[in-house]
């Protein structure tokens, strides 16, 4: 049993944490935010020259190699400095999914452009019905000579406005088995029939909706098996639930320092706040809430990254997460009161996140549901 | 990080399941709720020392395994996993013989421990007393020198069991004139010494495990005295850091929380399975994913101890976690239960064998021993996050 990360991990912590305080201020972060583009090119750029993209790339293919867990160390920081952009959607949807199930040639195209920033991947997968599971994958794609047509519109689509490629979900196949006859493929942003329009949302993340009419794809930019994207997905879903996760932890942390720094100093009937029992004691709530979403976040990310079966640890970290940081960031608003309703505030981009952030890769109660089917609880008594 | 058990660790604890398999085959005991604290059975701790389980983390040289924290924590997640009745050795185990051990002197040590280990002594804990609650450096019982023994006298309450245990682990006044941290110290008291009087206090359960302990004019060896004089509250402070932190916080009632689970798949209402009624659904997953929260609290400590790292804030936030998670199950369980859930293990109508009304009404205590819950939010945030006291 081990609860602290290890020396080379902290080590890149360390790193993450002051290059993020100095690179991604929050100005920068309101920039981004009104930027239509949604990509500070800038600070990519510098985070490429770092080897963040290619920190779970495999050396060969010109990554670093690093586990999961580091990664997710990198998102943590992240998460704290509320970063925009495509990097999430890139390294863990994009890198993990190719380095996973990727053809060799799909790897060397792809892997060492991701791992120096030069090229931005998404999934394409959540659709109207904002189903997170097999039976949601309701685009098709018919066989067509050498190619497939997909048809079809897909929600919620991170970056795709941006993206290089999209690995984009859709069945092959008609079956009673909601998992089977789904297929991956990798396609170009720029091919005909695609149209994508950037759905406004609450926080600096662009998401998007993408339409697919007649989209012609050649069957060497299948991703895995004909028929057997399902397993694929399963495997990006669980290790982006997480790191999604792990991302709340940060912001949730962060959020909690500031609360913290704020009720030691603003003083009102001549003492801090902070002295007073009703703001103590909703500050040990966020407490709470900060250190549990850590450790349940963690659990999971560590199970995933020793490549353990853990379905059950990935739900059960992203319901209890996904409240946990709503939580955290209503009480930051509370203890801060008047002075962090203000739109020049950093508490709302915390804020807006939490609620976006709740909702992505499943919502607590979609993961509450899973839950309760995966239970095979078998106690003996 | 590393969130898994040794393989010995995990040997260890099919050796305790399948020990606990036998008991429950042989009829010894019947899982029941709150039995580490409420179920008082001398035999079932003997067998538990015979084989070497209490004292767990003890060195060798005083009778114990010389294992560590985690293992421990193994062993009690099981015996509460189990609803095992463990009345009889609980306090003494979990923080009589580890204080001993950090405070005692040489002669205590080598006779107490090795007789805790055997189950041949327990404690009681002498701590609270009517006006010393929460603020309990205002103890006013009293210890006072009188040539090689102190008479002490005053009056305790809540006192776990000490209508069973053997000895009283007692924390009283030596220095009157001292500001009150400052001048408290611990002892070891015989309960048979002349002028400790017993009196059990009912629970609203019906059960008597605590007890109000009258010391009148009580002669104890100044031998008795455990670690410095005066010091007393640094040493207690610690040994509460101990008493809060382990896994009886979140499954003192976990016999209740695996008969739901269960409830829920064989029971339906009205003609549809409970298990796919959606707020059925809803409130047994969130209990499902806040125990994994509350054991992920609890774990961290029991890492922090065996890493010889002194918790702080740590266990007094997994206490308080752990407990207001116990009084949602028991809450959870009342409400889907219905009518039914009013009737006690008397009635053949009674479900899930009758524990919901006795854990329901022991849950309230559960946020009161150990530290509040207001206090220990007031030291997550004091000691924890630094805020200012005023």
């Amino acid at each position: 049993m081990d609860f602290a990360l290890s020396e080379e991990q902290k080590m890149l912590q360390g790193m993450a944490r002051d290059f993020l305080q100095k690179e991604c201020p929050k100005s920068l972060v309101r920039e981004v935010q009104k930027d239509p583009s949604g990509h500070p090119r800038e600070l990519w750029r510098k985070m490429a020259e770092l080897g963040w993209q290619g920190l779970v790339v495999p050396e060969r293919y010109g990554g670093t190699g690093g586990s999961f867990l580091d990664l997710m160390v990198l998102i943590e920081e992240m998460g704290g400095a509320c970063l925009p952009g495509p990097f999430f959607c890139t390294t863990v949807l994009g890198a993990l999914t190719l380095t996973g199930a990727g053809t060799e040639e799909q790897k060397r195209e792809l892997l060492p452009l991701i791992a120096r920033g030069e090229a931005i991947i998404t999934m394409a997968l959540v659709e109207v019905s904002d189903r997170w599971d097999a039976e949601g994958i309701q685009c098709n794609a018919q066989v067509k000579g050498d190619t497939y047509v997909i048809n079809g519109t897909k929600l919620f689509v991170p970056y795709a406005h941006i993206a290089d490629q999209l690995i984009v979900a859709a069945r092959t196949s008609v079956s009673d088995v909601p998992e089977s006859g789904i297929t991956l493929f990798l396609v170009n942003r720029k091919t005909e029939g695609i149209t994508i329009t950037v759905l406004n949302s609450i926080n600096a993340d662009k998401q998007c909706e993408v339409q697919f009419h007649d989209v012609e794809i050649s069957s060497d930019r299948m991703v895995g098996q004909s028929g057997g994207g399902w397993p694929v997905i399963q495997r990006t879903l669980e290790r982006a639930t997480v790191a999604k996760c792990v991302e709340m932890v940060g912001g949730a942390q962060q959020v909690l320092d500031m609360t913290i720094q704020y009720a030691k100093e603003r003083m009102q009937f001549g003492r801090p706040i902070g002295s007073f029992q009703a703001i103590q004691h909703r500050c040990a709530d966020m407490a709470i809430d900060v250190d549990g979403s850590r450790f349940i976040a963690y659990l999971a990310a560590w199970k995933l990254s020793e490549e353990m079966p853990c379905p059950r640890e990935v739900s059960i970290a992203k319901s209890w997460v996904s409240e946990a940081y709503r939580r955290v960031t209503k009480a930051g608003h509370q203890v801060h009161g008047g002075i962090g309703f203000t739109l020049d505030h950093d508490m709302h981009l915390y804020f807006r996140n939490a609620k976006a952030f709740a909702s992505a890769f499943g919502n607590a109660n979609w993961h509450l549901n899973k839950i309760v089917n995966d239970d095979t609880s078998t106690d003996v008594i | 990080m590393d969130f898994q058990f040794t393989e010995e660790q995990e040997r260890f604890r099919k050796e305790i399941q399948q020990f606990l398999d036998g008991e429950l085959a042989a009829g010894n005991f019947k899982p029941q709720c709150d039995a580490w604290i409420e179920i008082y059975d001398p035999e079932f701790t003997k067998r538990l020392a015979q084989r070497g389980w209490i004292g767990l983390t003890l060195p060798r040289e005083y009778g114990g395994q010389g294992l560590g924290p985690l293992d421990r924590l193994v062993l009690t997640e099981e015996l509460l996993r189990y609803g095992a009745p463990c009345g009889a050795h609980w306090f003494t185990d979990r923080q009589v013989g580890p204080c001993l051990l950090a405070y005692g002197t040489e002669e205590q040590k080598s006779e107490y421990l090795p007789k805790i280990c055997k189950a041949e002594v327990s404690f009681a804990l002498g701590l609270s007393e009517p006006e010393a609650g929460s603020d309990l450096a205002s103890v006013k019982t009293q210890a006072q020198l009188d040539g090689d023994h102190y008479i002490v006298n005053g009056q305790k309450v809540w006192t776990s069991a000490a209508h069973h245990q053997s000895h009283l682990y007692l924390l009283a006044r030596t220095d009157p004139d001292a500001p009150k941290h400052k001048g408290i110290s611990e002892f070891i008291v015989d309960l048979k010494s002349p002028g400790v009087t017993v009196r059990p206090i009912l629970d609203p359960t019906g059960g008597e495990h605590f007890n109000e302990v009258f010391l009148d004019n009580v002669r104890v060896p100044a031998t008795n005295l455990v670690g410095i004089e005066n010091n007393g509250w640094k040493q207690i402070t610690s040994q509460l850091d101990y008493e809060r932190s382990g896994m009886e916080r979140l499954m003192g009632n976990y016999p209740l929380f695996d008969a739901l689970r269960k409830y829920v798949h064989r029971n339906t209402d009205r003609g549809k399975a409970l298990s796919i009624d959606p707020v059925a659904r809803y409130k047994i997953a969130e209990l499902e994913a806040s125990f994994e929260v509350g054991r992920m609290l609890i774990y961290r400590v029991a890492w922090m101890l065996d890493r010889g790292i002194l918790p702080n804030y740590e266990s007094a936030m997994a206490k308080l976690y752990a407990t207001e998670f116990q009084q949602r199950l028991t809450d959870t369980v009342i409400a889907m239960l219905g009518s039914y859930g009013d009737l006690t293990s008397e009635s053949k109508y009674a479900p899930l064998g009758g524990m919901a009304v006795s854990a329901y009404l022991f849950s309230p205590g559960l946020t009161l021993m150990a530290g509040t819950s207001e206090i220990l939010r007031t030291v997550i945030a004091q000691r924890g996050l630094g805020l200012p006291s005023k």
